[in-house]
């Protein structure tokens, strides 16, 4: 008899994006790849307009893509076909989930080339078009990501918004939409004005109603949104994990603190999220504002070892402490969780994080960062070793293609929860070499 | 400073389309569930009010666009069906009203306390998918009780030429350009979604893209007999009696003897169900969502430790059984959000078996059947029996399939209390208002309960609303 946990996608998925230069092509890929990767569909993206650069490798105009410059056609095409290379590699031989083709591929011959390459590779293949018209988001995407290319490094902000207006109308009569008679048959989604509307044709799969929800609901209107664990709590001050206990006198004063940071900030609609645990909601009492208590929020479960402090642990169970130094993120505590499941608990979080504009979470360790892991793209072997202190507030921005992140210390002391991984994690490990990194408690 | 939730106000849908485009279908299904997840929601069928006000149909005469006597009719049915809509939005504390009607409606805007309005139109060039829609459908429905079927057909596609004469579909790049809606296309081969205003837009789109009509069946069932069902002992994870391991492979006979083309079998990630899924010896997949509810501090007991131990615990339970939750634990309410992202799957998929437990069984159930939060946590879900749920029409058939192997029964009905045994209680402050907080899931974290603030009601403006 044969058991499987079977994954989401069964065959590789090509994601093929489509639309003019500065419709948010990369931006969408990139935000679409990171997303898929935290939740553990393993995704690459490939950006044509890189291979060009690998290739050409100094960027003269945007006479480059006219439309009958032959040694740039030939080029142009070079490139597509390195970069479908890779794809092929990545799906069938580096065990890719997915591949995003981040190109304009915006005549429906190039399209067509591309899905039956998807066709004799076994590959599902599903279009992303980004159309828009409003010259003020044309405009204010040039000035986000294309003033700051390699292509005009040597040029004058003037100099390059020209150019690069050239080079969208280069584009502009041979572009072929996704048509609603003459694509028919495809899979695909169409993306209107920013997120204004949606077309949706024929969605074949669970992976492809997940990347069309995950796109239904991401915006680009600016906002921030801040991260940070509640106020010290007692059982922290000595040193013992998970539990649910109350704050102490110095986490009441970084209560205090954050809330007259969080009024100095000044910040429009603020949304207060904490966890159903009493040392976050005692934090956000402090703030004086309506907060919403999600209960995917509360932090991992320990399981048996609940309440333990570390050397605790080593001596009740030094087998599992030595296998979760060895694997943190898949190592599950027994009858309790691992960094894995609460990234799955924390999917909706994600995507309400998505849907809304300026939010503070105010969380646990172990929650903020699976939180900070998605905004900052951080792979599964570094999650559970990023930095998350008690009072700090980190404050995430989206710029460009990322986040830029601000880390507001709040000034009051706390003990540090950090536990690095120790050298030795071997399970016949003697016991000081196991301990060596836990932080000095009471 | 109390939690303050996702969205506050109230939201109209609006069904748009010529008849016989699966808009009650889709109404009743999406009000189906929306209630499951708690979102309180009714359906207003202007074909119902118009049934109440004309009698007795004669012919598709009355839906002529240039009758006009049928015409103020039908005017006056809207009008009171959207009096009627606004008290349950307004005065009933009703999140969301559906509106089946074949009249694009103009709204008058302006009023402060209308609702959010989102438009759900249907359209459908396929005339095969519209002729199967009027035999499903209408043909067994009130307007034509006695008529031969052929009649039917016709009077009802002449009624659907009517309605053509004056229909204008949402044109989201003109007129309608600033409406929030989703137009559905040939039965979800296609979508249009325009400007969707919030959380409660956004799982509806969700929702409605991954519902499909075509034909499939959902068996549903728990494990085998397991050695604590044995003793009496509620949720842990212990593995398969003798009686459970015979049941296994009698449902591997049935399953064989059913000839399902392309069955998935989901399970939980609890022994119990796992080793029941071995013996079908198919591919299957593990949920850990699947998993029984978390009894918390009563893991692993019987109901008669838990009632010497936590009698009180055990008597409110009793009284209110969807909402209590376990110390510790996990409420059937709790159980319902971490199961939504089960539902939305079964949703996309064919043909499924979940192998799953008792009160998770009970939820799924209730999905499927309709029944309300007080009637959920009492359904009938024995050991060794498989229900196998057929959509049709409107709902859906439920076929009892009892295997021949003997098993404990688990089900405990609700005691009639006497009122000295309650304990005295405050209001029932743990009902969760709009259920927007989206799927979830599993938390089984098993840590004892201190007296956390909780999560306290809002500052109602109006009465609680109540479950049904």
């Amino acid at each position: 008899s044969v058991s499987l946990a079977v994954c989401m996608t069964n065959c590789p998925t090509l994601i093929v994006m489509v639309g003019l230069p500065a419709r948010g092509k990369t931006y969408i890929s990139k935000k679409l790849t990171r997303y898929l990767n935290w939740i553990g569909v393993p995704t690459k993206e490939f950006n044509v307009g890189q291979y060009r650069r690998d290739l050409v490798k100094k960027y003269k105009s945007f006479e480059f893509f006219l439309p009958d410059n032959e040694e740039g056609l030939k080029i142009r095409k070079q490139c597509a076909l390195a970069a479908l290379n890779d794809v092929r590699q990545y799906l069938s031989e580096e065990n890719g989930h997915v591949a995003v083709f981040d190109a304009t591929n915006t005549t429906r011959e190039r399209r067509e080339t591309i899905y039956k390459f998807g066709e004799e590779n076994g590959y599902k293949t599903f279009f992303v078009e980004s159309v828009c018209v409003d010259p003020e988001v044309i405009a204010a995407n040039i000035v986000q990501v294309k003033l700051g290319s390699p292509d005009y490094v040597d040029c004058s902000n003037d100099e390059a918004t020209e150019d690069f207006m050239k080079r969208i109308e280069c584009y502009k009569n041979s572009y072929e939409t996704l048509d609603e008679t003459l694509d028919k048959d495809l899979s695909y989604i169409k993306i209107m004005d920013v997120g204004r509307s949606y077309l949706v044709n024929r969605v074949m799969d669970h992976i492809q109603s997940r990347i069309v929800y995950y796109l239904m609901n991401i915006h680009v209107t600016p906002r921030s949104i801040y991260l940070c664990r509640h106020g010290e709590s007692e059982l922290n001050l000595k040193g013992r994990i998970g539990g649910d206990p109350g704050l102490s006198v110095r986490g009441k004063e970084f209560a205090k603190s954050l809330a007259q940071f969080i009024n100095e900030q000044n910040i429009k609609d603020l949304k207060v999220w904490t966890s159903q645990m009493k040392r976050t909601i005692q934090t956000a009492e402090a703030l004086g504002v309506p907060y919403e208590q999600w209960k995917v929020l509360n932090e991992i479960d320990a399981g048996v070892c609940e309440e333990m402090t570390y050397e605790e642990i080593q001596e009740n169970y030094p087998l599992e402490f030595a296998l979760r130094d060895q694997d943190k993120y898949r190592y599950r505590y027994p009858k309790g969780e691992s960094y894995e499941d609460l990234v799955q608990r924390l999917e909706p979080v994600i995507m309400e994080l998505e849907r809304q504009e300026n939010v503070l979470v105010i969380c646990h360790q172990a929650v903020m960062r699976c939180l900070l892991a998605y905004f900052l793209d951080k792979p599964a072997e570094q999650l559970p070793y990023l930095k998350c202190p008690l009072h700090t507030v980190l404050k995430l921005t989206p710029v460009a293609y990322g986040c830029k992140v601000e880390s507001i210390f709040l000034n009051v002391e706390a003990v540090n929860t950090h536990r690095d991984k120790p050298e030795n994690v071997d399970i016949s490990r003697p016991t000081v070499d196991a301990l060596v990194t836990v932080p000095a408690h009471q | 400073a109390w939690a303050s939730y996702m969205t506050n106000s109230p939201t109209l849908i609006v069904m748009i389309g010529l008849p016989a485009r699966g808009k009650t279908y889709m109404s009743k299904k999406l009000t189906r569930y929306l209630n499951w997840i708690g979102v309180p929601t009714k359906v207003f069928n202007l074909g119902v009010y118009r049934r109440e006000a004309v009698k007795s149909y004669k012919s598709y005469d009355f839906f002529r666009h240039d009758n006009k006597e049928a015409m103020e009719i039908r005017k006056r049915c809207a009008l009171v069906a959207l009096e009627d809509v606004k008290s349950y939005l307004l005065e009933e504390c009703g999140q969301i009203a559906v509106r089946s009607s074949a009249l694009k409606i103009a709204l008058h805007q302006g009023s402060s306390n209308l609702p959010g309005v989102f438009f759900v139109e249907s359209v459908c060039d396929d005339p095969e998918v519209i002729a199967a829609n009027i035999l499903e459908v209408k043909v067994s429905s009130p307007d034509y009780p006695e008529r031969h079927r052929e009649n039917v057909m016709d009077d009802f596609l002449k009624r659907i030429e009517c309605y053509k004469v004056t229909y204008q579909p949402l044109d989201p790049d003109a007129n309608d350009k600033d409406l929030s809606f989703i137009k559905v296309i040939n039965v979800g081969q296609r979508f249009l979604v325009n400007r969707v205003q919030d959380y409660i837009q956004s799982k509806i789109v969700y929702y409605l893209m991954n519902i499909h009509v075509q034909p499939r069946t959902i068996y549903l069932c728990r494990h085998g007999e397991s050695e604590y069902n044995l003793v009496g002992r509620i949720g842990g994870d212990s593995g398969l009696s003798a009686r459970g391991k015979q049941f296994s492979q009698a449902l591997k006979k049935f399953i064989e003897e059913q000839e399902i083309v392309d069955l998935k079998v989901w399970t939980s990630q609890l022994k119990r169900t796992i080793q029941t899924a071995e013996s079908l010896g198919v591919l299957y997949e593990q949920w850990k969502i699947l998993n029984e509810i978390d009894a918390g501090v009563c893991e692993e007991m019987t109901y008669a430790e838990i009632e010497a131990k936590y009698p009180e615990e055990f008597a409110m339970r009793d009284q209110e059984k969807y909402l209590y939750r376990y110390p510790g634990g996990e409420s059937y309410q709790d159980l319902v959000q971490r199961l939504e992202p089960v539902i939305m799957e079964l949703e996309r998929q064919g043909n499924v078996l979940v192998i799953s437990h008792q009160a998770v069984m009970r939820c799924l159930l209730a999905y499927f059947l309709d029944k309300s939060a007080d009637e959920l946590p009492y359904l009938r879900c024995p050991l060794h029996t498989i229900l196998k749920l057929t959509p049709v029409a409107y709902g859906c058939k439920v076929e009892t399939i009892t295997l021949d192997v003997e098993a404990v029964n688990t089900h405990r009905d609700k005691p009639s209390l006497n009122s000295h045994d309650l304990p005295s209680r405050q209001s029932p402050g743990r009902m969760r208002r709009n259920s927007f907080t989206p799927r979830a899931s599993a938390d089984t974290a098993k840590r004892p309960r201190h007296h956390s603030l909780g999560s306290k009601p809002l500052h109602l403006l109006g009465p609680l609303p109540s479950l049904e």
